[in-house]
């Protein structure tokens, strides 16, 4: 080892070990709200551990729920992540028409969710077990809304993101606006999870 | 001494390729696949013990119902939202970490303080039913 390369090497050089990236910053902020979210949905589902049981006399989940539905609910959301996921392929490959026709189908798979979910709904409180009726309903109603509400928020954006690529392309912002959605799309399908598990199934089975 | 350059190089080499390596981060189509079919399997099993009665034992149905839902949720981590232990320099996993530690104490904290909440109340009869306001 001679002199001048160990004075080559105790020159001060300064190593950027991270590299500037706007656009993955917005991708730790966005997951950091997606794990906000989830503290929601987590207090939710407490919510519904808690009084879940409480039927105040009224309909069990078991009276209540029709399973056949739950399952072509759960298939259209799962449909929905792939399809998402192939949007984002495309997006990858820069096929701005193929992007636009995955989401379009994404969309639809998301809409007839939010359709079954709304007709589930509607024909409980006709029922008569509505929100009201007792502690396991209000519980109930107030987690799968909320759940049925950020899909419909989804929706809303993918719409608009659509609008956005159709008229600018899958420019950079675009890209970074796509891959958020991607996150809360298949973060939504993961809560889900949660719900046709221990909200459905569990619930019917008593 | 001359170890020490060297491995900084390394280690920015390193960080450049997963900077790099953006397929990682989107997933890819045997990846997007891959987690689907999991999916499929790990939603019909717990939909078929239910709707089926596979089982004459509830609780087991329910533990196994909890299983695949938590084996599930691993499944879309890693296939749909791609998490792993580089990405943003492992803060993402942080988060998660965190966050799971916060849920899981909700979760059981609030079903332990009921629980011991509804077994100490007073029980009530029909007349005190009657009376509520």
């Amino acid at each position: 080892m001679s002199d001048t390369n160990v004075q080559e090497m105790e020159k001060p050089e300064f190593y950027l070990r991270e590299e500037h990236h706007p656009e993955e910053s917005t991708m730790i902020g966005f997951w950091l709200y997606l794990m906000s979210d989830c503290l929601i949905f987590a207090v939710l589902f407490a919510t519904h551990a808690v009084l879940g049981r409480n039927y105040a006399a009224g309909p069990s989940p078991a009276d209540l729920f029709d399973l056949q539905l739950v399952a072509i609910n759960t298939a259209m959301l799962l449909f929905s992540s792939i399809t998402y996921g192939f949007a984002m392929l495309e997006m990858e490959r820069g096929r701005q028409k193929s992007t636009l026709v995955w989401l379009a189908i994404t969309g639809v798979f998301g809409a007839i969710f939010i359709g079954l979910e709304l007709y589930e709904f509607i024909h409980l409180i006709h029922e008569g077990a509505g929100p009201s009726r007792s502690a396991f309903l209000s519980s109930f109603f107030t987690l799968v809304g909320t759940h049925g509400l950020h899909v419909t928020f989804g929706l809303v954006w993918l719409v608009t993101l659509m609008v956005q690529v159709s008229i600018h392309g899958l420019i950079p912002a675009n890209r970074r606006r796509l891959m958020c959605l991607s996150m809360f799309w298949h973060f939504l399908d993961v809560v889900w999870i949660g719900v046709f598990s221990f909200v459905y199934l569990m619930g019917v089975l008593g | 001494m001359s170890q020490q350059p060297k491995s900084h190089e390394s280690a920015s080499d390193t960080h450049h390729g997963h900077s790099l390596g953006h397929e990682a981060g989107h997933g890819s189509f045997k990846g997007y696949i891959t987690g689907f079919v999991l999916s499929v399997i790990l939603t019909a099993v717990p939909f078929w013990l239910v709707m089926g009665n596979v089982f004459d034992n509830p609780t087991l149905t329910a533990f196994f119902i909890m299983a695949f839902a938590v084996v599930q949720i691993v499944v879309h981590m890693i296939y749909f939202l791609h998490m792993n232990m580089e990405s943003e320099g492992g803060w993402t996993m942080m988060a998660l970490i965190f966050t799971i530690v916060i849920v899981a104490i909700a979760l059981s904290g609030s079903l332990w303080v009921m629980h011991h909440l509804n077994s100490n109340m007073m029980p009530m009869s029909p007349e005190m039913m009657r009376n509520m306001p």
